[in-house]
Parts: structure tokens; sequence; C-alpha cells
């Protein structure tokens, strides 16, 4: 009866303080988007062509991926393709093993946290180390990315200096996010330099020219891929769009809808390898065409991994990331884990939601992502055994005024009962943290306000 | 005593007569609220009749994933009100339900569920956006605090949302609570949270449930109000099992009880 994700919550946020904390933090990340799409009067205009544009693009993904692989063929760069997310980690640590590279350094990248890169390259004994300051954090934690966007948002800045403390040997009891952040670059710097390969991941891929678009905050990204000479860029199908002119619309609503930005520090473009460098594109499908062929829910491939849905998800602030299990959590986590994810609980994840629908009210490319997650509870999360029979029942007794009206009686003599708190009451989820209404009310007629009473004050 | 303006759509609450759809857990845990709703729609001048009977609209079936018996109870819903001109219910939920799924999960009675689409509405968005917002006389002389349910918010469109697109700048359920006389209406921080309810959510993810409806709790508690307010009793349901159980925060009334208050008999 119990969805999983409700007993990870007590994991990942294991306290009042953590949950308050959190969901303070996220929440900062949505009124920094609504802020700055309040500011843009063709905001609406822009998703609906933001959307428009993913539609079609999804439409003829065929066409355009065979165009990009031409053009950035012809850019100088090779194209490798992974059905698997095995076949991606295979194709990728092939690359490595052949040019003898051992140190590596991977920017964000949310497709290989997916399909299990590091642990895959550490058994083989290539050190990876994850340059984007979030991602290196969660690293040195021994943990997976608990967000999109800000991987590290479940952490508190002086566990973050405990951490750096213990694993980098900075002086104690250091909580400065500018000091910290510091550390962190000086302690970067020399793995950059000693790097034998840059791992990243891409954000856009332009079919018309195949170039690769890189947005990052802290230019990680552009170092690793500049300092090496062989540079690794993984991608799943769904991140191809046609056009330069379409980038621009992508562009606008990317940063914004994450942080609030207008546009991320860096955004770098890049077509074909540098001269002397070498170039691969690994493109992975693992699961992405089955999700395109279903007609109810291929639209959740036009997600840009924005975060919005996130920040905005009372269930994703007040569970925290790691609830879900997965690399990509909250609502669009949510929807995408039924059709790519093979296990039990991915099935039951589109049942941890209120549908509330804040997720598709904030999402740039306009994903129906509550409408899905109503969808999936049908298809992949009927309710089974016992609870099936029961709303069976319920329904045919709804349906039918009379019975109703006579089963309501019964009913009403039991609730006294079903009130308290005792094993094995079927109400008992609900009486956790809640009482249940006095019933039956005093008859109708009687004025139910009553005098009011005034509030206690808040604790 | 008919409304004092009509502006809205122009419709002539005189000429009006108006199925009440009473959600069944309304009728269940709540008659005065149907009483209530009945009492303002007569004041507005309508004709209401309540023959229909408590129903189920479907919306629990659905969101628990068995489309078939939802699909069931909103083809009874919907032979039940064939005969209405209006259908109005104090539930945003269960007229966003017949709104927004009932055409999908009848598609062999497209037509009619078109129809029961387009004539169904909420109670306070019925008297803003049909019957004009007309001042009924209604009095509650206490401080309010509004909680926007969110399928009212979202899928109706009665509140302004902060979610940045601009779409409804309507407020609707506030102008009907500013015809209230004496009552100081008051707004929670992120007025469009939802409030942690969601249906089979509150049971099968009860710790987080409860985690949210807690931060709504405060919110509304913050606001010095007496009185917590929604156009849905589910939200005040949980939220009130909360204030209980935690033992402060504004005691729940739903938006028809505020309507029918001080309304002479």
């Amino acid at each position: 009866m119990r969805v999983p994700l409700d007993r990870h919550a007590v994991r990942s946020l294991p306290d009042a303080a953590s949950v308050e904390r959190h969901d303070a933090a996220v929440f900062d990340l949505r009124a920094r988007r609504d802020g700055a799409m309040a500011e843009l009067p063709e905001l609406e205009a822009l998703r609906h062509h933001a959307a428009s544009i993913k539609a079609h693009t999804l439409d003829h993904l065929e066409r355009y991926l065979r165009l990009f692989e031409r053009r950035a063929l012809q850019a100088g760069a090779q194209v490798h393709w992974a059905a698997e997310a095995r076949d991606h980690n295979r194709i990728v640590h092939e690359l490595l093993a052949r040019r003898g590279v051992s140190r590596v350094v991977k920017s964000k990248s949310m497709l290989t946290e997916d399909c299990g890169l590091n642990p895959y390259l550490e058994a083989r004994g290539i050190d990876v180390v994850d340059s984007d300051l979030g991602e290196r954090i969660v690293q040195l934690a021994d943990e997976r990315p608990s967000h999109l966007v800000v991987p590290a948002v479940h952490r508190r800045r002086e566990e973050i200096g405990d951490l750096f403390h213990e694993r980098m040997g900075i002086p104690a009891g250091e909580s400065d996010p500018a000091r910290l952040t510091e550390y962190a670059r000086r302690d970067l710097r020399p793995r950059f330099l000693a790097a034998q390969a840059g791992l990243t991941g891409v954000n856009f891929a332009i079919a018309e020219t195949g170039s690769l678009v890189l947005c990052t905050n802290e230019g990680n990204a552009d170092l690793g891929m500049s300092l090496p000479p062989l540079h690794i860029a993984c991608m799943g199908i769904e991140k191809i769009i046609p056009t330069l002119d379409d980038l621009a619309v992508f562009l606008r609503l990317l940063a914004r809808s994450a942080t609030g930005q207008p546009i991320t520090a860096y955004t770098s473009l890049l077509t074909g390898p540098r001269p002397g460098a070498e170039l691969h594109i690994v493109v992975v499908d693992d699961g992405r065409s089955r999700l395109l062929a279903d007609s109810r829910h291929r639209g959740a491939l036009a997600c840009i991994r924005c975060g919005a849905c996130l920040n905005t998800c009372p269930v994703y602030r007040h569970a925290g990331g790691h609830a879900w299990g997965r690399a990509v959590s909250g609502p669009i986590g949510s929807v995408l884990a039924p059709a790519l994810g093979t296990d039990r609980e991915a099935r039951q994840l589109p049942l941890a939601s209120t549908l509330c629908g804040s997720c598709t009210a904030v999402c740039p490319v306009r994903i129906d992502l509550h409408d899905q997650l109503l969808h999936w509870r049908s298809e992949v999360a009927p309710p089974s055994g016992l609870e099936r029979l029961g709303l069976h029942l319920l329904a045919e007794v709804l349906r039918r005024p009379r019975l109703y009206r006579g089963l309501k009686t019964l009913a009403c003599a039991a609730w006294p009962l079903l009130r308290r708190r005792w094993p094995g009451n079927p109400l008992g989820a609900w009486l956790r943290g809640r009482e249940l209404p006095e019933w039956p009310r005093p008859s109708p007629q009687e004025p139910t306000s009553g005098p009011p009473r005034a509030p206690e004050p808040s604790p | 005593m008919a409304a004092e303006q009509s502006a809205g759509r122009g419709r002539e609450p005189g000429a009006t007569t108006v199925a009440l759809l009473v959600p069944c857990y309304v009728d269940l845990l709540a008659p005065q609220i149907t009483l209530a709703t009945r009492r303002v729609l007569e004041r507005a001048g309508c004709r209401v009749r309540d023959d229909f009977g408590p129903g189920c609209c479907g919306q629990l079936h659905l969101n628990s994933g068995v489309r078939r018996d939802a699909a069931r109870l909103a083809r009874a819903q919907l032979e039940s009100l064939a005969g209405a001109d209006v259908v109005v219910s104090p539930s945003a939920s269960c007229i966003s339900t017949i709104r927004r799924r009932y055409t999908e999960l009848l598609p062999r009675l497209r037509e009619d569920a078109q129809r029961l689409c387009r004539s169904s509405f909420e109670l306070g968005e019925f008297l803003v956006r049909e019957l004009g917002c007309p001042r009924l006389g209604s009095r509650f002389p206490h401080r309010v605090a509004l909680l926007e349910s969110c399928h009212g918010l979202r899928e109706l469109g009665l509140g302004t949302r902060h979610e940045g697109s601009g779409e409804c700048e309507t407020r609707v359920t506030e102008q009907v609570l500013r015809t209230v006389d004496a009552l100081e209406l008051l707004r929670p921080r992120r007025p469009e949270e939802c409030c942690g309810f969601g249906g089979s959510f509150s049971v099968k993810l009860p710790e987080l449930s409860v985690r949210i409806g807690r931060s709504r709790l405060r919110a509304l508690a913050e606001t010095g109000a007496e009185f917590m307010t929604a156009t849905d009793l589910s939200c005040l349901l949980h939220l009130d099992g909360l204030r209980r159980r935690e033992g402060y925060g504004p005691r729940p009334i739903h938006l028809a009880e505020i309507l029918a208050s001080g309304l002479a008999p």
C-alpha cells in the first residue's frame, strides 16, 4: 500500500529541520525563476514555440539524427551509437583504454549518471574526477546527485566544509561558500592539467551544423574539453534540435527556468574537434526509442533538464531527490522512470504526486507532466488485491443512490472506531499525523461555524 | 430576492435552473456545505434542483489508477445530470474532473460529455463568471486566510499564479470573498502551494502528505487568521486533521459556508 518513496524520504531528509532547510533552498530557485519569467512578456509564446520545435523534432527524430551524424562527421568528430546503457559504458571505456587513458575529468551529465559510468570506469582502473562543484561534493561524499541542476542541494555548507576537511585536508570548521569554492578550485586545477581525457554531457545537439552545445556556470566543461587531447561527449537521442535558430529559443528558457539567470555563465558551441585533438560523440538510446513509440508519453522526451519541475514540486522539496533512488528525480523523474526504468519501484513513482499541476505550469517546454503521471497510474500502477476490490465495490455503491444511503448509516456507526488508532485500522495511514473529523456532524440545521475562537500562536 | 448586479456572461439568474452537484464526500462528511450552497444559489436568484442526489465524479478512482470504475462513475454522473442546464458544485476538483477528464474517459459519449463540461461550474466561479459577482448580503466578521485548492487554481483558473505564465489574472475566489461584509481576507505566503492532500496520496505517502501539510498549516497560521477557507473540502479536512493533532492553526470553513453566513433565512 505505502509507496516506497514515502519511506525513502525519511532517510533522505530525516528530520523537520532538514526538510525545512531543503524546502527553503529549493523553493528559492523556483522564486528566482518566477522573477526572471515575470520580466519576459513573451514567455507563453516562447514556451509554445519551444514545445512545437521539440514536437517537430521528435516526429522526425531519425531524419535529424542522421543529419546530425553527417554534419558532425564532416566537421571531424566521430559518432558512436549505443543501444543500451551498457553499450554506452563499453564504448566510452574502449575509447579510453585504447589510448591508455587512466585519468579523466568529467563535467555534469545526468546521462552518464543514469548509465552508471563512473563506477564502471573506476572498476576498470580509470580515475574519474567530477569537475562540477556540486558533483564533486557528492562524489567526495560517495553519494548520487539529488537534483538535476544543483546536485548537492541536500547538503548544508557546514557539512561540505567537514567533507572537504576530511577528503581534501582543508582547515576544519570552514563553511563560507566562496572560500569552499576556492578550495575546490585549487584541488581541481592540477587534476584538469593532469587529465588525459575530458568527458562531458550535452545540452543540445544541432542537426544542421553537427554542433554540440554545453551550458555551465563554472566553465568546467570548457576546461575539460580544451585541455586534454581527447573529448568524449555523451548524449541521449532526444538532445537533437534542428537549427541554430532553434537554439536561441531554448537558451532563453533553460537558465531562466533553472536558476532565474538570463543565460548560463558559459554557453559553448563546438563544431568538430580542435586542431590536433579528437572529439567522440556517443549517442545513447537506452529505452528512449521505446518511449518515442508511446504516443501518450513521448512528450516527456522534450525535457531539457532545467529542474523547474523539481523546484516547484512540494513532494520533491519535502522528500529530497535521493528518495527517488535514481539519477533523475522529481516529477520528470517519475514520468520517465516507468518508461526507462525496469524495477518495481519505478512503476510506483507516478503515485508519488499530489497531482497539483504546478510542474506542468512551470515546464518551459510544456510537458503535461501531471497528466502523464495520472495516465501512468492506470498503465503501470493499478491497485491490486483488496485495494482493487474495495475501490470497485465503492464505485458500485456510489453509482446506486439507494444502496449508498443505506450503507451511509452503517458507515456512520463504524466511524467512532475508525477515528481511533489501533493496529489494522484501514484508515491508520491517515491517522499517522492527522485526526479524522467528527461524524456524523451535528444535524445540518444547527449553525456550524459557532463562535470563533482565537487561534493559538504558532510554534 | 434577486442579485443586485448581473454582468458576467449575462446569465439571468431568475431564468436559470441550477442542478446542485453534491460531491459524495461532502454529502458524507459535511452536509451543511450542501445546504449553504443551496442558500447561496437561491439568494443569487437561481432555482435550485438537488434531486440529482449525491454523486461521485470518479476522481478517486481515476487518480487511483482504476479507469474502468472511474468511467462507470462518470457515465452515471453524465446520465443523472443529463436534464440540467447548469451544474454547480461546491468543489473545484470535482468540477475539474468533469471538465478535464470526462471527454477522455467517455469517448463514446463525447458530445454529452462536452456539453456537461461547458455547463459545469464551481460555486464561486459560477457566481463571478456567470452571474457577474453579485453582492448577496453575506456577512462574516472574521480574519480569513484563503487556501487556493490546486485544481481550482490551475485547472479552472480561479486564482493568480506566481508560476509566471500570467494566464489567469482574475482571482475568482478572492473576488467572491470580497463581496462578503466585514471579512478580512488574508493570503498566506506561497499562495499557490499545494496542501499535500492529493487524494490517495494522503494515505499512500502519509509521511510526505503530513510534511507538506505542516508547512502549509504554518503558513496559514502565520497570517493570524481565525479561519482558513478553500474551494475544496478535501484540502480543509487534511489541514484540519493536522490542526487538531498539532493543536494550532486557523479553523476550517468552506467557501459556501462563508457565503451563506449572515444571509436571512
